[in-house]
């Protein structure tokens, strides 16, 4: 069984009369000889890696070995000013708590890579605290974000190395978009016009570590990649349409990653990594660690 | 099975960070090493080439190679205390460096393994991303594996009938051949067999009682959450 496109997960579902997380199932269990119930365990095990790292970021001591990140999760949890009232404010935190604990060598889903790990648990814990989504719904969004994720990956790449961070936290904001329509009751177009506005938002950014370490700016970028999420699937729910069609804005986000300069593309040569600031960061990390490791 | 990917390839590896490619990876060529030599490990030798040799440290790849080989799949944390429960459990280890090698992709990973037993194994692999890597020498031979089917390695006098014999043992558990790469050098060939469910002790043990194979070990794929190797 074989989906080469957003439609024609689309055109399956219509001709199965199934939903979107109905049809990956159906996939999963077509191609790897499984089970529902051992498609639902694997979920599982992945949600609650995803709810832990959230938890261990907002509530354990998390200071990354090089020192750039500290405790910044809570820091903004505990934030005394909102700009759009807390449920923002706290759906960032969770994608920073994320980002420190996968920086600090925790335990994480790689849901699409390590780099945007950050974003499906924050939006997941979030519809959780803000909308009291179930985890057996959850479940299903996972399958959801799977299927753009897989056409995603067929079409474009969430290597940073081939698709900057267009390919990693801005795939993610997409596979985000479309959870936050499916929770909400969108249909498939619905849920496909989200993943559009997400990954347009997202079009030709670079990856450029700072260090080469997955921390600056890759937490900060998912916590805002939450954000494109919520944005996104809002705009998509609401009614109105990416006038690109989704698989047209994959296609193209390939085109863009294949003519971004390798340097923009986790070199380390270019964009922040080439800063002054974000050199004299390097020196001073592998100065560090190289002391601390004697 | 059909070629197309997961999807817990896209909503995973679980795993401990920092980097799918330089710790998950890592740690699961450690792992893989481990397998292969089938005993308590207490000495390694790990040179590190390329990509890995010059960014290790930022990523945890030392650890998470040690912790590999003391048995940790990529998503146990105790990667992170690797290097002290090595010591505890008394092994000893070594980090080399390669900054640029041509010969070889840019995280890659050699492995000398020597097991309290006496017994020894080196192998070389890349880490490809996402976690996913790519077993390509062992024991000096040329292979080409991933590690995420069952496989069966077996290094043997290269007569007539070698093969036959080796499948012969597997088919008879009633497990099937997926893939089959021979390699040959001197008087020596090296088989790497992928078959479609666990290689149990019994036929690794009838390979074994072959009077002209020299070495026959499986490794067990590793799948999320599972991946404990049992001592
Ligand atoms: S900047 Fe690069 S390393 Fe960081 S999250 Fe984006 S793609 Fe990943």
């Amino acid at each position: 069984m074989e989906f080469n496109y957003l439609s024609e997960i689309v055109e399956y579902c219509r001709r199965e009369g199934k939903d979107m997380a109905q049809a990956m199932v159906d996939y999963e269990m077509k191609n790897k000889g499984l089970t529902r119930e051992q498609v639902y365990e694997g979920l599982k095990r992945v949600l609650l890696v995803m709810e832990e790292s959230v938890e261990q970021g907002m509530t354990q001591q998390v200071i990354t070995p090089s020192g750039m990140l500290n405790n910044w999760a809570k820091t903004v949890a505990q934030a005394s000013v909102n700009t759009l009232g807390p449920s923002l404010k706290m759906a960032a935190a969770r994608a920073i708590a994320v980002g420190e604990v996968n920086a600090c060598m925790g335990k994480i889903a790689a849901a699409p890579t390590a780099g945007s790990a950050g974003i499906l648990p924050a939006v997941l814990v979030t519809m959780m605290e803000e909308h009291g989504t179930t985890r057996e719904r959850l479940l299903d969004a996972l399958l959801v974000t799977s299927a753009v994720g897989l056409i995603f990956a067929k079409n474009s790449s969430f290597a940073g190395s081939e698709a900057g961070c267009m390919g990693e936290t801005g795939s993610a904001a997409a596979m985000g978009a479309a959870a936050i329509v499916y929770l909400l009751g969108g249909t498939e177009e619905q849920i496909l016009e989200a993943v559009g506005f997400a990954l347009k938002a997202s079009m030709g950014l670079v990856c450029d570590p700072v260090g080469g370490l997955v921390e600056e700016p890759c937490t900060t970028r998912n916590a805002v990649g939450v954000a494109n999420a919520f944005v996104s699937a809002q705009l998509a729910l609401a009614g109105i349409k990416s006038l690109i069609p989704a698989d047209e804005v994959i296609a193209a986000t390939k085109e863009v990653g294949d003519l971004m300069s390798p340097r923009l593309k986790e070199s380390g040569q270019g964009g922040l990594a080439n800063t002054k600031t974000g050199r004299e960061i390097q020196k001073r990390v592998f100065a560090t660690v190289r002391a601390q490791k004697g | 099975m059909s070629e197309q990917p997961s999807i817990f390839d896209i909503l995973g590896p679980i795993m401990i960070g920092p980097s799918s490619s330089h710790t998950a990876g890592a740690s699961r060529i450690g792992y893989i090493a481990r397998q292969l030599l089938n005993e308590k490990p207490v000495r390694a030798v790990i040179t590190l080439y390329n990509s890995f040799a010059k960014t290790h440290k930022g990523h945890g790849t030392d650890r998470a190679i040690v912790g590999g080989i003391l048995g940790f799949g990529p998503d146990d944390p105790r990667i992170r205390q690797s290097f002290e429960i090595g010591k505890e459990e008394g092994l000893e280890w070594e980090f080399k460096f390669v900054g640029d090698s041509a010969r070889f992709h840019s995280n890659t990973a050699k492995i000398r393994l020597e097991g309290a037993g006496g017994g020894k194994v080196e192998i070389t692999g890349a880490s490809l991303g996402g976690g996913r890597i790519k077993i390509q020498e062992i024991e000096g031979f040329r292979v080409d594996f991933t590690a995420s089917m069952h496989t069966l390695v077996v290094i043997a006098d290269d007569i007539p009938g070698s093969i036959r014999n080796i499948s012969g043992a597997i088919a008879d558990r009633g497990s099937n051949i997926a893939n089959m790469y021979v390699s040959r050098s001197e008087k020596l060939a090296n088989m790497v067999i992928e078959v479609d469910q666990p290689i149990d002790k019994e036929t690794l043990k009838k390979i074994e009682s072959f009077p002209w194979v020299k070495f026959a070990r499986r490794v067990e794929p590793m799948v999320d959450g599972s991946s404990r190797y049992e001592k």
